[in-house]
């Protein structure tokens, strides 16, 4: 019975979230385009599953995977501290944190929804050139070592912004190098991995590590690990479209 | 032939379950993992783990699925009737509606705002009552609400008008490297991390499709050149105006 409570509140809860977005595409619809959407049955459809299916999917994350995720968190971190008895911290007493964060960091990506979305369409308009798998592994990947990294940074307590500048260098320079084709998807993945499942997660893993090492404070120390997250998968996937053209220029050479 | 339809349909859906168990393996792996080997810890609540697991799969089939259906469709009729109208300020009006209305009432984005007035409060720069504090944290979601709004209008005057997105990403992340040397302290951590929480589960498709759809319909545009970069835009602007905000006493 309380599960039905819980079902029912969410969907009533994403219902409003998604109210104002029907009711701009409305307006805008009768207002300004006057033309109706060619079949309108198989979109309410279509918002009806979504519905649904965000419903469904916010309650089981609720109910099972984010309580575990944030106990495991908070007990990884104490368990690091426990190790460290010197009140100097030192950043290799955290290595079951750094793989943890990195783990959980691409295990989160891969199931997050808006990835798939955006990969769905990249494979769809760049006529399969672009694995939609393909595509989402690196974004994974981008994100595990950004998380695991920004959770070194909250253990030794260096500046946020080194952090990101240097990113963003990175992230220019590759920019010239990589094919036109592939730049606006690698910057527009980096936004797209930080959403439902991820964000959450991450929240905890950040605010019970900067809490449970000495000297950190979860106010100031706990912010960063989604900005980790959001840049470091244009790297990847920038690198992923420079090494998958470089395997396709071996091949041609090959065949010659 | 109605009926033939939603056979396919429950076909699709049945694909979509066996994509969306694979696609929960990873965290399933790592949390049985760590909490065997590292944790040692009896594991809680199995059943309701199970239960919840059963809804995550379930829903996230039936989200891609409702994807297809509707808010893929959607996005690009709409952005075709845009192109066919041939009004840009029509156009661009709805991209800031779209952009501000789904950004304000995002649930991550509250939550980030009334830790960013905590960690005010706590660096002194308002004062520590609730009242100042929810101030603080609803101008900050207006802010970043207006932000994304921009953002979309910028990036969809960016496909009509042809420019290449790297110039534009590029010259907004010096302005943010350039901002972060005068913000105050306290309000950087909460700036990056707004360019990640603004983009929402039903807005990045229905924004992607918008941009593809733009593309694909405007002449002498390239889908996968100048149909993806919205949501780019989405996650930038919220750093700088949030950056800006932190600057202003």
């Amino acid at each position: 019975m309380e599960f039905v409570t819980i079902l029912l509140q969410t969907g009533l809860g994403t219902l409003l979230d998604v109210a104002p977005i029907v009711a701009i595409l409305f307006l805008f619809q009768a207002a300004v385009l006057r033309r109706p959407a060619p079949n309108p049955g198989r979109i309410a459809l279509g918002f009806v599953f979504v519905l649904l299916g965000l419903t469904l999917f916010l309650v089981g994350l609720q109910e099972a995977l984010f309580p575990i995720g944030e106990t495991m968190a908070v007990q990884l971190t104490s368990a690091a501290l426990e190790g460290a008895e010197s009140a100097v911290v030192r950043w290799d007493d955290y290595l079951v944190v750094y793989a943890f964060a990195a783990a959980i960091g691409f295990a989160t990506t891969v199931a997050e929804p808006s990835l798939i979305a955006v990969s769905l369409k990249a494979e769809d308009v760049s006529g399969g050139s672009i694995a939609a798998n393909g595509l989402r592994f690196a974004v994974a990947l981008g994100v595990a070592v950004g998380v695991a990294l920004g959770c070194l940074r909250i253990v030794t307590g260096t500046p946020l912004p080194w952090y990101i500048i240097a990113a963003y260098a990175v992230v220019i320079v590759q920019t010239f190098r990589s094919g036109r084709n592939i730049i606006p998807l690698a910057y527009d993945s980096g936004g797209v991995t930080t959403s439902t499942v991820t964000v959450p997660v991450l929240a905890a893993l950040g605010l019970g590590l900067a809490a449970s090492v000495p000297g950190r404070s979860p106010l100031i120390d706990g912010f960063g690990l989604i900005a980790f997250a959001s840049v470091f998968p244009i790297m990847s996937v920038l690198a992923y479209a420079m090494a998958v053209s470089a395997i396709a220029r071996l091949r041609g050479s090959k065949t010659e | 032939m109605r009926r033939y339809r939603l056979g396919t349909t429950l076909t699709a859906l049945w694909r979509r379950l066996a994509d969306a168990l694979r696609d929960l393996a990873p965290i399933i792996l790592v949390i049985a993992f760590f909490q065997v080997a590292v944790i040692r810890q009896p594991f809680p609540d199995l059943a309701g783990v199970a239960l919840g697991l059963v809804c995550v799969v379930l829903g996230l089939a039936l989200f891609v699925q409702g994807l297809e259906l509707g808010l893929f469709p959607l996005g690009e009729a709409i952005a075709r009737a845009f192109a066919h109208k041939g009004s840009a300020a029509a156009l661009l009006a709805f991209a800031f509606c779209l952009g501000f209305g789904t950004t304000v009432a995002e649930p991550a984005l509250i939550a980030v705002g009334d830790k960013a007035a905590e960690v005010a409060a706590e660096a002194g720069a308002i004062a520590g009552s609730e009242e100042a504090r929810n101030t603080y944290a609803f101008r900050l979601r207006m802010v970043v609400a207006f932000s994304v709004g921009l953002a979309i209008v910028l990036g969809v005057l960016r496909i009509l008008m042809g420019w290449p997105l790297h110039y534009l990403i590029i010259g907004g992340y010096v302005l943010v490297t350039l901002m972060t040397l005068f913000a105050p302290d306290e309000i950087i951590g909460v700036a990056y991390d707004s360019g990640g929480v603004t983009t929402s589960t039903i807005t990045v498709p229905l924004v992607t499709a918008l941009g593809v759809g733009l593309a694909s319909s405007i002449k002498g545009r390239d889908p996968m050149l100048d149909g993806f970069g919205l949501i780019a835009f989405a996650s930038l602007t919220p750093m700088i105006f949030v950056l800006a905000y932190g600057m202003v006493p």
